[in-house]
């Protein structure tokens, strides 16, 4: 389980983040939501200590990331931000290669190369591995990354707009993946996505953002309703159903 | 033949061992050249040769912390057409010894026994470089381009507080600073080569140890804080050894700015790694055969002994140009 328990947080004096308390379920995936700039980057990066905590507590399967070293969260937690760096002189398995560091901190074993060698696999990479990171497209640097933080093993995935740059078959493949992981491996998943459907189709739980404060939170069923939608992103949204899910009808 | 087949199946994982292998090779033929080549016989022989292994020495030394340093620095800066000159690293150790000077006069200065003198000066310079540029770094590791702006900004306001300073002091003080603030091959400082000697080994070897997460560092903030590397001292850590690096040779021949750049590109260019296993050791030897072969070349062939410092810094700003024109800036 994350817990996170009243955190604030402020960019140049500005508030970003008002007194968010919550709970990310653990074996589940956690969907954040919400419009451009309502915090979900934020929340997740400070989950991840990639941003130091200002105000209140965050814990992670019962590990305070204030407190713990940040070695011991990396084999706890894997995360992902939204924008990666490319790192061009490296090759693609190179690049998973690294997501096994917190393992081995640079003397990698035979376990750690079947690792790599099996999130490559798992992201259909193969045919990539050998290519520098900057011969790759978008979507493509964008899976190596999933599978680096993949390949890191940990009880928790933390992915910042994993979809970004991959089409609808990619898109799909990886939240089919990370449904995989939960329901067989028993980790847990939290993901931030702007495209309200996949969380409709994917999530188990639901995290919805808006101005920095949390306006709903739960299961899909109770969170991705027409008029709570409506108030999230400002706009009359119409929800039908499909497959027994709920779904956003972007053109009605 | 099977040896053969996997020889051809990962070229890639062979090569930087042999890069390095020709590297080292180089290195020792124009050492061998420069210790050897028109030595007369006769009685003055064994003193030729002594002060030939001086320069010889200070040469390598000079080349190795250029090279070793640049790479560190380019890796933490996330920027390939950086170098701690153009951020000012040089500067401010040329600013604390003309602070030094004007504080305590020649007599004082001069009377400061050499050693000593060197290790606090290196001392303070890795202090307040880690500390300016560490935290210049780490606030800037978001805004790529303003950190190096104030980083070359502040390169240039060193630059003239130590100009500044030269310029009241009286004419006998700045000729001592003087020596100091201009890169010279041919009039390296000797007596200091046991001891730099000794600080660039040892910052060698920090470095060496370093590689590991030299590389974890270079995937970038985000990615190394995912991994569990402790960014900030690993930031701060790296840029103590390219302070103490960039001391040892400008203290032993004076700043030299662009130089690192066609070490480091070279580097770069030749193992095509991204590992600072292979990447380190490749710019040391890179940075000494350039400057033993060089000053070779100029001292003995062409009988310009001080032209060296020029051309490498020329063709330097060359590389530098390029570099921007290609849009390499990272
Ligand atoms: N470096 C920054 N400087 C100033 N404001 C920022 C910075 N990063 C984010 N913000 C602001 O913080 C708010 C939340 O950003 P973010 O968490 O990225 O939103 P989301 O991911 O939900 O789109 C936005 O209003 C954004 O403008
Ligand atoms: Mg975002």
């Amino acid at each position: 389980m994350i817990e996170i328990r009243a955190v604030s947080h402020r960019i140049a004096g500005t508030p970003i983040l008002h007194d968010i308390t919550t709970r990310l379920p653990e074996g589940r995936l956690t969907a954040l939501i919400g419009p451009n700039g309502a915090g979900k980057s934020t929340l997740l990066r400070l989950i991840g200590r990639l941003e130091p905590l200002q105000a209140g507590r965050i814990r992670v399967a019962g590990h305070d990331i204030a407190t713990t070293p940040t070695d011991r969260l990396a084999q706890v937690m894997a995360v992902l931000g939204q924008q990666t760096l490319i790192a061009s002189r490296l090759r693609l398995a190179e690049l998973v290669a690294f997501g096994r560091w917190p393992h081995h901190k640079g003397r990698p074993t035979a376990a750690d190369r079947a690792h790599v060698a099996e999130a490559i696999r798992t992201f259909a990479l193969d045919p990539l591995a050998d290519r520098f990171m900057d011969e790759l497209s978008g979507g493509q640097a964008q899976r190596a990354h999933i599978a680096m933080a993949f390949a890191q093993d940990t009880e928790w995935l933390l992915l910042d707009e994993p979809l970004n740059n991959l089409d609808m078959s990619h898109a799909r493949a990886l939240m089919a993946r990370l449904r995989a992981l939960v329901d067989r491996q028993g980790r847990s998943v939290a993901v931030v996505l702007h495209e309200v459907n996949y969380a409709a189709a994917w999530a188990d739980h639901i995290i919805a953002l808006k101005d920095g404060s949390i306006l709903a939170e739960g299961a899909p069923d109770a969170v991705l309703t027409e008029e709570l939608l409506s108030r999230l992103y400002d706009a009359p949204i119409a929800m039908g159903r499909h497959q027994g899910r709920p779904l956003v009808l972007h053109h009605a | 033949m099977a040896e053969a087949l996997t020889l051809a199946a990962r070229p890639a994982a062979l090569r930087p061992v042999w890069v390095l292998a020709g590297l080292a090779c180089l290195l020792a033929a124009v050492s061998a050249l420069w210790m050897w080549q028109g030595l007369g016989g006769g009685g003055n022989r064994g003193f030729v040769l002594g002060l030939r292994a001086n320069k010889l020495a200070a040469l390598a030394l000079v080349g190795v912390s250029v090279g070793v340093s640049t790479v560190t620095f380019q890796t933490v800066a996330a920027n390939r057409v950086l170098t701690p000159s153009i951020m000012g690293f040089d500067a401010l150790y040329v600013l604390l010894q003309t602070a030094l000077v004007a504080s305590l006069g020649i007599a004082g200065f001069a009377g400061l026994p050499a050693t000593a003198k060197f290790l606090s000066e290196i001392a303070l310079m890795v202090l307040l470089a880690s500390a300016l540029f560490g935290t210049l770094m780490l606030q800037g590791a978001r805004d790529i381009p303003r950190m190096i702006l104030t980083g070359v900004i502040l390169g240039v306001l060193f630059r003239s507080l130590a100009g500044f300073m030269g310029r009241v002091m009286d004419p006998a003080q700045y000729a001592v600073v003087q020596a100091a603030s201009f890169a010279s091959f041919n009039r390296v400082n000797a007596t200091l080569l046991p001891v730099a000697g000794a600080v660039t080994l040892l910052a060698v070897l920090a470095a060496w140890r370093m590689s590991a997460r030299l590389d974890v560092l270079a995937l970038g903030r985000d990615a190394a804080v995912s991994l569990g590397l402790r960014h900030q001292a690993v930031v701060i850590a790296a840029l103590s050894l390219v302070a103490l690096l960039v001391s040892v040779s400008t203290a032993v021949v004076g700043p030299v700015a662009f130089f690192g750049l066609i070490v480091a590109g070279l580097a770069h260019g030749l193992t095509r790694s991204a590992s600072h296993g292979v990447l380190l050791p490749a710019a040391g030897l890179i940075g000494a055969t350039i400057l033993i072969g060089g000053q070779w070349l100029f001292e003995r062939q062409l009988g310009q002994a001080a032209t060296l410092s020029v051309v490498v810094e020329f063709a330097g700003g060359l590389f530098f140009l390029y570099l921007l024109l290609k849009g390499r800036i990272r």
